[in-house]
C-alpha cells in the first residue's frame, strides 16, 4: 500500500509572463517584490553604516577621556547613527517587508498604487545619499533630534543640519506615499472574505504604522521647514531674542517623534504575532485583543509626546497628563505580551530561527517596557532623563520589539522571496550573539545613567566605576555587530548554496505561502475565498479532505519540483 | 558624578543623599522597582516556561485555543490597577519632591539676603515665602550663578561666581533657571532631578543641603560640542562662613571691576583715538 502524502497547495499557471531580466528592469519596475527587495537591501545598507557609527561611538567610550575621535567628530557620530537607524533603517525596512508581503497577504496582485510605490523607493534611496553626502563635507552634530537653538544658522552654520532637514523632507514623502499606498491596498484591495476580523495581525500594524505616517509626518515636515526658514530665511519661529520660542520645537518635533516609535515597533509586533502561532502549531491567542490593542497603542502614542520633555519648563498639568497617559498605554502593551506568551502556552514550539528571533525578542522588549514605566513617572524622569538609562531603554524597546523581529522575518520570509532556506545553525548564531551583544551593551548602561552619566557626552571622567561599565558596554557591542555579520553572511551563502525551500516549509497560515517560491509576476492566478483569519490551514484541509474523499488513500499526486514538506 | 553608596542598592538606585528632594525621588524609584522587579520575574518567568515546558515533543498535541475572555479581561484589568498603585505612590510622594520647606533656623540669614520673590505658575515657595533665590545661567559652555545682593547698600551690585556655586547648609535654595543661548539642563544628581535652561523660559528647581561638601554634576542637554565639560559643583558651607564668602566675593568683584575701569582709562588715555570696548 503506497504511504499517504499530503499534497501540497499550489495553483499550476497555465501562463506565465517571462520574467524580466537586467538592471534596466529593476531601475524601471513597478512590481511590489522587487521594490520589497530593493528596499530590504538598501536598509540593510544603512543599518550597516548606522552600525559602524555606533562601533565608534562605543570605542570613543571605551576608556574615560579617550582622544580616538574629536567631541565635533563624536557628536557628528550619534546625531548620524540615530538619524540614519530610525529614518533609513527601521521605519524604511518595515515599509520594505510590507511592500514585498502585504499584497500576497491579502490576496491581491499589487500595491493599490505600483508607480507610487516605485517613487517612495527612489525617493528613499535619493534621501539617503543626499544625506550621507555631508559626509563630505560636515555632517549634522545637533543630535537625531536636532536640538533647537543648537540647530540653527548661528550654532550650527554648517550646511550638514540642512542636510539633515532635506532628509527628513524627501525621506517624509516617501513614507507618506507610502503610507498612503498600504492604506489604500489594505482597504481597498483584500480577497473576498477577507473581512477586517479576519485581517492577518501583521496587516493590522501596516494599517496603523500607515494612520500614524499620515498624521505624524506633517507636524515635523512643518517643524524642519520652520527651521529652514529660521537658518537661511530670516524667519524667527525657536527665537527668543525675536518672539519664537525653542520649546516650540520641542512640542513639533515630539508630536511627530513619540508616534514615530510606535510606527517602528508595531510592525515589529505585527511580525511576533504572525510568527508565534506558526511555530506553536496553535492560533494567536485573543486575535481581537491583539488587534484592538494596536489600535489602542496608536491612539494613546498621539497624547504622550510631552513625556519627553519632562524636564523643560512646562507647566504642572502638562506632566501629570503625560504620565497618565504613558502610564494608560502601558497597558495594551503588556496585554500583547501575555497575548504572545499565552500563544506558546500549551503549543509545541519548534525552535526554527524566526521562533527564536520572536521569542526573544519579546523576552528582551520586556525589559525595555519596564523602563519606560520609570521614565514615564516624571519624578523620576528627572533623574534618569537625558542619561545612559534612556539609552538603555530605547536600545531595549528598539532592538527587542523592532530589530529583532526584523531578523526574524528575514528567516522566515527569505524561503518565500527567494525559494531557498537560510542556514538554521548560522540563524542560531547570530541570534544568540546578538542577544548577548544586546544584554551586554545595554543592561549596564542603566546602571551607568543612574550613576550620573548624562548622554551625548564624549568624553567622562574616571570616577566611580564608569571605565569599568564603559568598557562592558563596548565590548557588548562587538558582539551585537558579530550577530547582525553572521545573518549578512548566511544571507549571501544561501542565495547560492540555500536548500530548496518549497511554497509553504513551515507549514504557515497566511496567504503569501500559497504562491510558489518566489511568487510570479502576478502572485495569484486565482485569487482564494477567504473563509477565516488562518486560510492556508483552510486551503491545507481542503485539499487534504478531497485528495482523501476523491481518490484512494494512497493516490494523492505530488506536484512536481516540490520538496519535503512534513507531516 | 559623585560617590557611590556603600550598599548594593545604590548599584539599582539615582544618586541622592544631598537634599530631600533628591531622596524622595530615591525612595519613589525603589518602590517602582519593588514593583517592577516582580513584574519581571513573572512575565518572563511565564515567557521562559512556556518556551522550555511547551516545546515540541514527541506525540505532543498543540491545544488550538484562541483566547479566554475572562483571562483577558482580568490581566487588563491587574495591569491597570498596578499602574493605578504607582500614580498614586507618585503623587504622595509629589509635594516633597516638589515643594520646598522652610530654611532652618540656623540657616543663612534670609531677611537680609533675600529680594522680592515673584512666585509664577510653576515656581514653588516655601510656606513661609523665604528662600535664597539664586538665578542659574546657562552659556557655552560654563555655569554662570547670581547672588542675591544687588539691593544692598553698600551699593557693590550683584555677586557671582562661575563653575562652582556656593550655598549656606540648612537653607531652602530656590533656584531660577535661565540660559543665554541653546538650551542646557542644570544638574547635580545628589540635590535633585534635571531642569533645562532654555532661552526665553524661566525654570525652577530647589534644594536644601544639610551636611557641608561639595556637590558635583554637569550640564544634561546636548549644548554644543564641549556639552562634555560644562561642569558644574554646589559647595555647601556653613550659613555664617557663607555669608562671609558672599561678602568677600562681592569686594573681591568690586576691586577687580575698579581695575579694569582703570586699566580701560588707561589705554583709552594711552591710544588716544577710539574707545576700548566695554569688555
Amino acid at each position: 500500500m503506497a504511504t499517504y502524502v499530503a499534497p501540497i497547495p499550489q495553483v499550476h499557471a497555465h501562463h506565465a509572463e517571462r520574467e524580466q531580466r537586467g538592471w534596466t528592469s529593476w531601475i524601471t519596475t513597478t512590481d511590489h517584490k522587487r521594490i520589497g527587495i530593493m528596499y530590504m537591501v538598501t536598509t540593510m545598507v544603512f543599518f550597516c553604516l548606522g552600525g559602524i557609527e555606533a562601533l565608534l561611538i562605543r570605542l570613543q567610550l571605551g576608556v574615560p577621556n579617550n582622544t580616538l575621535v574629536t567631541p565635533q567628530v563624536y557628536n557628528q557620530l550619534f546625531t548620524m547613527h540615530g538619524t540614519t537607524m530610525v529614518f533609513l533603517f527601521v521605519v524604511p525596512m518595515m515599509a520594505g517587508l510590507a511592500n514585498y508581503f502585504l499584497p500576497l497577504m491579502i490576496g491581491a496582485r499589487d500595491m493599490a498604487f505600483p508607480r507610487l510605490n516605485a517613487l517612495s523607493f527612489w525617493l528613499l534611496l535619493f534621501g539617503g545619499i543626499v544625506f550621507y553626502a555631508s559626509l563630505f563635507w560636515n555632517p549634522p552634530e545637533a543630535g537625531w533630534t536636532s536640538v533647537v537653538p543648537l540647530a540653527n544658522s548661528v550654532f550650527s552654520p554648517s550646511g550638514g543640519q540642512d542636510a539633515w532637514i532635506y532628509l527628513i523632507h524627501i525621506t517624509g514623502v516617501s513614507s507618506l506615499l507610502g503610507a498612503i499606498n498600504f492604506y489604500a491596498t489594505i482597504t481597498n484591495m483584500r480577497a473576498p472574505g477577507m473581512s477586517w476580523g479576519r485581517l492577518p495581525l501583521f496587516v493590522w500594524t501596516i494599517l496603523t504604522y500607515s494612520v500614524l505616517l499620515i498624521i505624524a509626518l506633517p507636524v515635523v515636515a512643518a517643524a524642519v521647514t520652520m527651521l529652514l526658514t529660521d537658518r537661511h530665511f530670516g524667519t524667527h519661529f525657536f527665537d527668543a531674542a525675536n518672539g519664537g520660542s525653542a520649546i516650540l520645537w520641542q512640542h513639533l518635533f515630539w508630536f511627530f517623534g513619540h508616534p514615530e516609535v510606535y510606527i517602528m515597533v508595531l510592525p515589529g509586533f505585527g511580525i511576533i504575532s504572525e510568527i508565534l502561532p506558526v511555530f506553536a502549531r496553535k492560533p494567536i491567542f485573543g486575535y481581537k485583543a491583539i488587534a484592538a490593542s494596536t489600535v489602542a497603542i496608536a491612539f494613546l502614542g498621539f497624547l504622550t509626546w510631552a513625556h519627553h520633555m519632562f524636564a523643560a519648563p512646562v507647566p504642572e498639568v502638562i506632566l501629570v497628563f503625560v504620565m497618565l497617559s504613558s502610564f494608560l498605554i502601558a497597558v495594551p502593551t503588556g496585554v500583547k505580551i501575555l497575548n504572545w506568551i499565552a500563544t506558546l502556552w500549551r503549543g509545541t514550539v519548534e525552535f526554527k530561527t524566526p521562533l527564536i528571533f520572536c521569542a526573544g525578542g519579546v523576552g528582551l522588549f520586556l525589559i525595555g517596557g519596564i523602563s519606560g514605566v520609570f521614565l514615564a513617572t516624571f519624578p523620576i524622569d528627572w533623574q534618569v532623563n537625558e542619561t545612559y538609562f534612556v539609552v538603555a531603554h530605547l536600545h531595549f524597546v528598539l532592538i527587542g520589539g523592532a530589530v529583532l523581529p526584523i531578523f526574524g522575518a528575514i528567516y522566515y520570509w527569505f524561503p518565500k522571496i527567494t525559494g531557498r532556506m537560510l542556514s538554521e545553525g548560522m540563524g542560531r548564531v547570530s541570534f544568540y550573539l546578538m542577544a548577548f551583544g544586546l544584554l551586554a551593551t545595554f543592561l549596564i548602561q542603566h546602571v551607568m545613567g543612574l550613576d550620573g552619566m548624562p548622554r551625548r557626552i564624549y568624553e567622562y571622567d574616571n570616577v566611580g566605576h564608569l571605565a569599568l561599565y564603559n568598557m562592558i558596554s563596548t565590548i557588548g557591542s562587538f558582539f551585537l555587530a558579530a550577530g547582525v555579520l553572521v545573518t549578512i553572511i548566511n544571507v549571501a551563502r544561501s542565495l547560492k548554496n540555500g536548500v530548496a525551500a518549497g511554497p509553504d516549509p513551515w507549514k504557515a497560515n497566511t496567504l503569501e505561502w500559497f504562491t510558489p517560491s518566489p511568487p510570479p509576476v502576478n502572485n495569484f492566478d486565482v485569487i482564494p475565498l477567504v473563509r477565516s483569519a488562518e486560510p492556508m490551514k483552510d486551503i491545507r484541509r481542503e485539499v487534504d479532505r478531497r485528495a482523501t474523499v476523491g481518490g484512494s488513500a494512497g493516490a494523492a499526486t505530488v506536484p512536481t519540483g516540490a520538496t519535503q514538506v512534513g507531516v | 558624578m559623585g560617590h557611590l553608596l556603600p550598599s548594593t542598592l545604590a548599584f539599582f538606585t539615582p544618586e541622592s543623599g544631598g537634599s530631600p528632594n533628591a531622596n524622595e525621588i530615591s525612595s519613589l524609584f525603589k518602590i517602582t522597582l519593588a514593583i517592577a522587579a516582580v513584574i519581571f520575574v513573572l512575565v518572563e518567568g511565564a515567557l521562559i516556561y512556556a518556551l522550555i515546558k511547551f516545546r515540541k515533543k514527541k506525540g505532543a498535541v498543540p491545544a488550538q485555543i484562541r483566547g479566554n475572555t475572562r483571562l483577558e479581561t482580568g490581566w487588563t484589568v491587574a495591569a491597570a490597577l498596578i499602574l493605578v498603585a504607582l500614580a498614586a505612590v507618585t503623587f504622595a510622594k509629589l509635594g516633597a519632591i516638589q515643594n520646598p520647606p522652610n530654611s532652618n533656623a540656623a540657616g543663612a540669614n534670609l531677611s537680609s539676603l533675600d529680594e522680592p520673590l515673584y512666585a509664577s505658575a510653576t515656581r514653588k515657595l516655601p510656606p513661609n515665602g523665604k528662600a535664597l533665590n539664586i538665578t542659574v545661567i546657562g552659556r557655552q559652555y560654563i555655569w554662570q550663578y547670581l547672588y542675591p545682593g544687588a539691593t544692598e547698600r553698600d551699593g557693590l551690585g550683584t555677586p557671582y561666581s562661575y563653575q562652582e556655586m556656593v550655598v549656606p547648609t540648612e537653607t531652602t535654595v530656590s533656584l531660577n533657571i535661565v540660559s543665554s543661548d541653546v538650551v542646557h539642563a542644570w544638574w547635580i544628581p545628589e540635590l535633585g532631578g534635571k531642569f533645562q535652561a532654555v532661552p526665553g523660559y524661566h525654570n525652577y528647581t530647589w534644594f536644601k543641603i544639610s551636611k557641608p561638601g561639595v556637590y558635583k554634576g554637569q550640564c544634561a542637554f546636548l549644548c554644543g560640542r564641549q556639552h562634555a565639560r560644562m561642569v558644574a559643583t554646589v559647595r555647601a558651607i556653613p550659613p555664617v562662613q557663607f555669608e562671609e564668602w558672599l561678602s568677600r566675593q562681592k569686594t573681591l568683584i568690586a576691586e577687580a571691576n575698579t581695575a579694569a575701569q582703570a586699566s580701560r582709562a588707561k589705554l583709552n588715555s594711552a591710544t588716544g583715538a577710539g574707545q576700548v570696548e566695554n569688555p
